[in-house]
């Protein structure tokens, strides 16, 4: 939370109606997102207990779990969910791009399109990471075999949870998540968790205000919870009779049919405001103009998706292991660390209110050019180099020391280095003078537009977008003896395979 | 002399116990229970939550006689799982614990006796639960210090703990298990550990209330003149395997939550100094009539809350029956967005004031100088940036 967002809050609180913290959409959105809502049976293990999934906002597929203890059943929803999940992957496995790598000497391909999956909240997140864990390492032999597209939903799953963690990655998001990072409430982060009182607050009903439409939001008779927990009232007084009812129709075909019917009838009642709201959310999120380095992020998230489909597709492919090694996650962690950094820097220079949160703390400022010597060279080394320098007078704060390297969104692949900070004669504001270097060609003249002007308006940051090469580590088989020496290779067993799911 | 102050030390408990029963009127006080213990550390500034506590006043039926109802309950689906898992650890005299022990934890148990404290015969008047206590006292202090006895494991003992000068019962679902000397807490619950992993807002909802345990055991061995140390610090969860119901065990360092326990129990031990910032007359009783509907109207009771001062956070909507109203009381407040935005806003309270001080409209007083500047900034960027 910045003093940004957090004014927002305050702005939102007295306006009734959430405030932008974005002006352009950080995250990707795809033509068909698969929306999945699922509820789990409470107590249990994310034992599923009904879902509506699908890409079409008028025709979601209702799956339920009549007797969410009952294993059989369990498979059959993990089966259903298959049915639904493994054609829209395939589907987006049609057309591939060519790619240039290594300067351009050879090329790779990747899919053009890649899933994104949508589900109301981070728990749902949890939910799909969970259930892929339960039903990856099944078998379609042995003891208690499982349908095959099972393990394979499960290996999906588990995919797009993974890379949920990763920062930047669309291709599995929680609709609470993709809308607190455009807009801020007048409530607290920990109630914005609830998807229908931070929609009540983005978009309330015409006359209302935000406060009283996140009031009614939380009443689970009016608004169901979101899942994947229940609502404890709806538990007692409505699902355990009707699965009751279910269980004692077992012998009786007729009334088992009523009892089922009953049971879908007041699942999808808990579900289908929630797939309303999740739409809606879409909506919102679809009216904002994208970001231009949104495009560059599902790049790498059909890089991701292009490489793990050819190894589920390859002779010697197992399911993701319960742990990674310690090579494994060392790496994951230095990817993950430096997507972090990447992925700040991008939503600043993408967009002016985030990088007003960065002048605020001083990370950043913004100013005018009021002096410029764009043909200046340095002969003080071997040979001469362009080194032009400007003068930037801000009224932001500025923190930062001679010597700091800063960059321009305008200009990003050029370095500023910092050679003086003095305040400015009227008091108020401050000027900066920075030296440039890089992208401005090899001749000491630079290239028109490559050095500020006078009268530009310009930004500097201390943030980067600069490619940052992962730190080294050993291979898997040369991982030392202080982290367990080399891994054995991860085959899922027999044991695996049948594990308990009660 | 001495009998002179021992009778002012009396007079001075049973003015404090007759403060707390008027504040909660003709009614027997809520029994506390370790998850009402544990949440008591939730928020230890908060002063309406320590004297409502104290009282034993019934804050459920209050917040709902207000207008605000708490949203609570449990799946009885919930509560049966529980139920069976527990059912399954502690069936035939807890074979698959001790299993557990032995294997996950390493525990040198030879042999074990299993004694179980829920005499069922015990009778149910008020007696009960002071006889089941001095049952449970005289048979684990019995124990204590018994290196080389072989195990011991106590199924159901009722402890006492005190909370705010009175004693508190606490009917636990929890085996202590004594083993080369040392107690050690058990505490069974129902959520899975899958891959070793466990959420860990329920882990660490388990270990507060494991050390309130560890605290009352501690208490009892304290007062019979035993070594409180003999109660280890690291206590046994115990909790689903994966998705199976089979048990898996893991040890957790409590020190860090009996340092929180005892310091909001000391606070509420020293009630009476928070009590004399609260009118003499104030009371929260509701004034039942013979069908049991309050006579108090929500108004007289809202205004009674109000006379006691709260420190809401939005934490407090998971953990306090009160939240609510205290919510609804804070309205416009910049702690009702959460601690990190009041922090960010520069520790102002009123949003209103935040705002005026954005723009300019306030002269901030000394205090608020810094923050000012800095909202003052953060206005103008925001406005530059949406322009």
């Amino acid at each position: 939370m910045s003093t940004l967002t957090a004014l927002a809050r305050a702005q939102a609180l007295a306006t009734g109606a959430a405030q932008p913290i974005a002006t352009v959409r950080h995250l990707h959105l795809a033509d068909r997102p698969l929306v999945f809502v699922p509820l789990t049976m409470a107590g249990e293990a994310n034992a599923p207990l009904a879902a509506l999934v699908g890409a079409d906002p008028e025709h979601p597929r209702l799956l339920i779990v009549p007797q969410p203890r009952n294993r059989d059943q369990r498979f059959a929803f993990a089966a259903a969910l298959a049915a639904e999940l493994l054609p829209y992957v395939d589907g987006l496995r049609g057309v591939a791009e060519a790619v240039p790598i290594d300067r351009g000497r050879d090329v790779r391909h990747r899919y053009v399109d890649a899933p994104q999956l949508l589900v109301p909240n981070a728990a749902g997140i949890s939910f799909v990471r969970l259930f892929g864990r339960s039903t990856r390492f099944r078998r379609t032999d042995g003891d208690y075999p499982v349908h095959p597209s099972v393990p394979l939903l499960g290996r999906w799953l588990t995919f797009l949870a993974d890379r949920a963690e990763h920062p930047g990655s669309s291709t599995l998001l929680a609709m609470t998540d993709a809308l607190t990072l455009h807009w801020a409430t007048g409530q607290s982060a920990m109630e914005d968790q609830n998807l229908a009182a931070l929609l009540g607050w983005i978009s309330p009903p015409p006359g209302v205000s935000g406060v009283v439409a996140a009031a009614e939001a939380e009443d689970p008779a009016i608004w169901p919870p979101a899942g994947p927990v229940t609502d404890p009232g709806f538990d007692n007084e409505r699902l355990a009779p009707a699965i009751a009812a279910y269980e004692a129709a077992l012998d009786d075909e007729g009334a088992r049919l009523l009892a089922y019917a009953e049971l879908e009838r007041l699942l999808r009642g808990q579900l289908q405001p929630t797939w309303e709201l999740m739409w809606r959310g879409v909506a919102l999120l679809r009216a904002l103009p994208p970001g231009a380095r949104v495009e560059p992020r599902w790049a790498a998230d059909r890089d991701a998706f292009t490489d793990y489909a050819n190894y589920v597709e390859s002779e010697e492919s197992y399911p993701q292991p319960r742990r990674d090694g310690a090579v494994a996650a060392a790496q994951r962690l230095d990817r993950l660390e430096r997507a972090q950094a990447s992925y700040a820097a991008q939503r600043a220079y993408d967009d002016p209110l985030v990088m007003a949160g960065h002048r605020l703390t001083g990370e950043a400022f913004a100013g005018v050019v009021t002096m410029a010597k764009p043909d200046r060279v340095d002969d003080t080394g071997k040979r001469p180099v362009l080194r032009p320098r400007i003068m930037v007078l801000t009224s932001d704060p500025v923190l930062m020391a001679p010597g700091a390297a800063l960059y321009s969104p305008a200009r990003p692949s050029q370095k500023g280095t910092v050679v003086f900070v003095t305040p400015a004669p009227d008091g108020a504001k401050t000027e900066v003078v920075l030296e440039l270097s890089g992208g401005m060609g090899r001749s000491l003249t630079p290239p028109p537009g490559s050095v500020p002007e006078v009268g530009e308006r310009i930004t500097y940051t201390t943030l980067s977008e600069a490619y940052r090469p992962g730190a080294s580590f050993p291979a898997r088989e040369e991982t030392p003896w202080t982290h367990g020496g080399p891994p054995t290779d991860h085959v899922p067993t027999e044991r695996d395979a049948t594990e308990d799911w009660s | 002399m001495l009998a002179w102050r021992i009778r002012s030390k009396w007079a001075r408990v049973t003015e404090l116990e007759q403060r707390l029963a008027r504040l909660r009127g003709p009614v027997p006080p809520r029994r506390h229970n370790a998850r009402t213990i544990a949440a008591l550390t939730g928020n230890p500034g908060c002063t309406r939550r320590a004297v409502l506590d104290s009282a034993g006043v019934d804050k459920q039926r209050i917040a709902a006689h207000v207008g605000f109802p708490a949203q609570s309950g449990q799946s009885r689906f919930a509560i049966a799982r529980g139920n069976v898992f527990e059912a399954q650890v502690k069936a035939d005299g807890a074979a698959e614990l001790l299993r557990l022990l032995r294997e996950r934890l390493g525990l040198p148990i030879p042999e074990v006796s299993y004694d179980d404290l829920d005499t069922p015969d015990a009778p149910d008047g008020p007696d009960g639960p002071e006889a089941r206590h001095a049952r449970s006292r005289e048979l684990l202090t019995g124990a204590a210090g018994r290196a080389d006895a072989a195990g011991l494991l106590f199924d159901h003992p009722l402890l006492r703990l005190d909370v705010a000068g009175q004693p508190v019962y606490l009917e636990p679902d929890l085996i202590a298990l004594q083993v080369e000397g040392r107690f050690h807490v058990v505490e069974i619950k129902s959520f899975a550990v899958i891959d070793d992993q466990a959420d860990p807002a329920k882990v660490s909802a388990a270990a507060t209330q494991a050390a309130v345990y560890v605290l009352a055991l501690r208490q009892l061995l304290t007062e019979a003149g035993h070594d409180p140390e003999l109660v280890s610090h690291n206590v046994v969860l115990v909790c689903p395997r994966d998705f199976s119901n089979r048990p898996t065990a893991a040890l957790l360092d409590v020190r860090k939550q009996l340092g929180t326990l005892r310091r909001q129990l000391s606070r509420m031990a020293r009630i009476d100094a928070l009590l004399d910032q609260v009118p003499e007359a104030l009371s929260f009783d509701l004034a039942p009539d013979t069908a049991g509907a309050p006579t108090r109207t929500p108004a007289e009771l809202a205004a009674a809350l109000a006379a006691v001062e709260a420190r809401y956070a939005p934490e407090c909507l998971s953990a306090c029956e009160l939240a609510y109203f205290c919510r609804h009381e804070a309205a416009g407040a910049t702690a009702a967005l959460g601690k990190s935005v009041r922090e960010e806003l520069g520790g102002i309270e009123s949003v209103e004031v935040v705002l005026a001080l954005a723009a300019g409209d306030r002269t901030p007083t000394e205090e608020q100088a810094e923050a000012a500047a800095l909202l003052r900034t953060a206005a103008r960027l925001r406005a530059e940036a949406l322009s």
